[in-house]
């Protein structure tokens, strides 16, 4: 069945047809980061697929998975292209490398979680969070419900474990 | 690398037995007040007229689009173009030099014989090019909820990790790269057909209001209304036409990084699919970056020229930033790159400008504000200063980089064919 659910008061809606994101976001819903594990490769995958990169493998199981990382990239966003978040600028588009299957198989691979950074309650960040976040904060996986068995992974700054000397932060 | 660094034993392909014959464009406009496929129509005849053909020579047409353009057969129609072969592919940055590719394989496979490729758009006053409008609107299903549900959503933000991360990564300035803009508008102002003609300097451009880090709003391209179009045939059938050719000695169409789905999966994420295209071009060009007189390196975005450069061999990687802000890009310096002033000046047409500034590049005919001769050829001066020439002497050889995203490139090396 399709899934419709808001987010920022944007409509969003999974077809009955995409059971990989009907799955990632049901887990979500339920408080639970889960990811693809190929069968064959015994390797998680982000974001939810078809098959699994490595070994073509298209039997999969979901496994959970510990929503702890660190920021390898991110964005700071000061002119909103989609008006639900004109009112929350500047936000945080963080490109975050989970501390599971980090330089696995590859050097250069990692699972690369998108989110914006939030409050702990799930709220987009304000401007005195947002100036404290760069490259290698140290942060954890929050659920945002957005509807009926959908939920948005987002990111807030992980306050219980240790946190980097500084972060690398775009200049000025 | 250069020449000698070539594997000598890579086949040529059909290394100069092709050749774009025509090049047109419409007036570079925000508003232009009709359809995209009046654009197309008025494109596709100048570059007609260019090339010196009649409607009954061209036998094949090729476009590209983001739901945004019109189609081939209504074109071909309205010029009373009977067509043996077309195609409208969906695509943006980097379909030009793929397109230039398909157009030589269905030549060589005897399909037709004379491709217009053309590219249609009201990128400003219809479906915005930046993402705003229309398509910031429409519910957000499927891929799309891992990156438009987090306002990741336009060109630039969804390529801004990357540029972030080459700064981390190699202590590139956001002055090293504004200096990029400084070169393109440099070379606008030469252009009488640019939308952007005025000069501005890396103060301007880090001084500019921010968009989304490290992009400035001059960082960025100009969003425009316009149609462009170019015409390839063989190479043997070039010579008898006006214009000289602009032999195809290498094209590259749509190399990808890996895990192209989602590409920061694969890192490095400061290295771009140029990496991966390099080793197509170069030795399909037999020639290196070394003897590339002008390039043309997609600039969406500052960052996006000056990150092609160095991953196509330009410059040492990570050298990116010293590159374009060394004056080697510029006018008068030693491979400029954007004569027209590409993208963030002359005008935003999904690279398609490039390769037709380019061709004229190689032809001797940059149309710039030199005098002409009672011949209709331009006397250039170059004298680069602003409202004067922009032709670059002695062009032998040139290269575009296209650019779709950071995980997808497309590249074409031409060569200065005889008269």
């Amino acid at each position: 069945m399709t899934v419709e659910g808001t987010h920022l008061g944007m409509p969003l809606s999974i077809d009955e047809l995409d059971a990989e994101n009907l799955a990632f976001f049901r887990y979500c819903a339920e408080g639970e980061f889960r990811l693809q594990r190929g069968r064959e490769s015994g390797l998680l995958r982000y974001p939810p697929s078809t098959a699994c990169p490595w070994t073509r493998d298209r039997t999969h199981d979901w496994v959970p998975v510990d929503g702890r990382g660190t920021v390898h990239t991110y964005t700071e966003v000061h002119h909103a292209i989609q008006p639900a978040f004109r009112t929350f600028t500047p936000y945080l588009v963080l490109v975050v490398d989970l501390d599971t299957q980090k330089g696995e198989p590859t050097e250069h691979e990692a699972l690369r979680v998108v989110g914006n950074l939030v409050t702990p309650d799930g709220e987009l960040a304000p401007p005195e969070m947002v100036e404290q976040v760069g490259i290698g904060t140290r942060v954890r996986m929050v659920f945002v419900p957005a509807g009926d068995g959908i939920a948005l992974p987002q990111w807030t700054i992980d306050t219980d474990g240790e946190q980097p000397a500084e972060v690398w932060r775009y200049p000025g | 690398m250069t020449t000698t660094d070539l594997d000598a034993t890579t086949p040529a392909f059909l290394r100069n037995d092709y050749a774009i014959v025509g090049v047109g464009e419409t007036t570079y406009r925000r508003g232009s007040e009709q359809t995209t496929r009046n654009l197309a129509t008025w494109a596709v005849n100048n570059a007609i007229d260019d090339a010196g053909l009649e409607a009954a020579d061209l036998d094949g047409m090729l476009s590209y689009s983001g739901n945004d353009s019109t189609f081939s057969p209504l074109v071909a129609g309205d010029l009373g173009i009977r067509l043996d072969f077309y195609m409208d592919v969906f695509g943006g940055g980097s379909s030009t030099e793929a397109l230039i590719g398909i157009a030589i394989g269905v030549i060589e496979a005897g399909m037709c014989r004379t491709v217009a490729i053309f590219r249609s758009m009201n990128g400003y006053s219809q479906v915005r090019i930046g993402g705003t409008g229309r398509r910031a609107a429409a519910p957000i299903s499927g891929e799309a909820l891992h990156t438009r549900a987090y306002g990741w959503q336009s060109a630039g933000q969804s390529f801004a990790p990357t540029f972030m991360r080459h700064m981390y990564d190699y202590g590139t300035t956001p002055e090293q790269v504004a200096a990029v803009k400084v070169a393109h508008s440099k070379h606008a102002s030469n252009n009488p057909k640019a939308y952007y003609r005025e000069r501005v300097t890396v103060e301007d451009v880090v001084n500019s209001r921010m968009i989304c880090k490290p992009l400035h709003l001059l960082d960025c391209c100009v969003e425009t209304d316009n149609a462009t179009c170019l015409i390839v045939t063989r190479a043997e059938r070039a010579r008898d036409l006006r214009p000289r050719p602009a032999l195809i000695r290498s094209v590259v169409g749509r190399c990808s990084k890996p895990r192209v789905d989602m590409h920061y999966q694969h890192g490095p994420v400061s290295t771009v699919a140029g990496h991966y295209a390099k080793d197509i071009l170069w030795p399909n060009a037999g020639v290196g970056p070394d003897e590339i007189d002008v390039t043309g390196s997609y600039d969406a975005f500052t960052f996006t020229t000056m990150l092609q450069l160095e991953d196509y061999g330009f410059c040492a990687k990570g050298e990116g930033g010293e590159y374009v802000s060394s004056g080697i890009i510029e006018l008068g310096g030693a491979r400029p790159n954007n004569t027209s002033g590409g993208h963030l000046c002359e005008g935003y047409t999904h690279g398609m400008n490039m390769v037709i500034e380019n061709v004229r590049q190689l032809r001797g005919e940059a149309d710039d504000s030199c005098p002409v001769g009672p011949d209709g050829r331009p006397r250039h001066t170059y004298d680069y200063a602003e409202g004067g020439c922009r032709q670059v002497r002695d062009v032998e050889l040139t290269a575009n980089l296209g650019w779709a995203n950071p995980a997808t490139a497309s590249a074409l090396v031409m060569e200065r064919g005889d008269r």
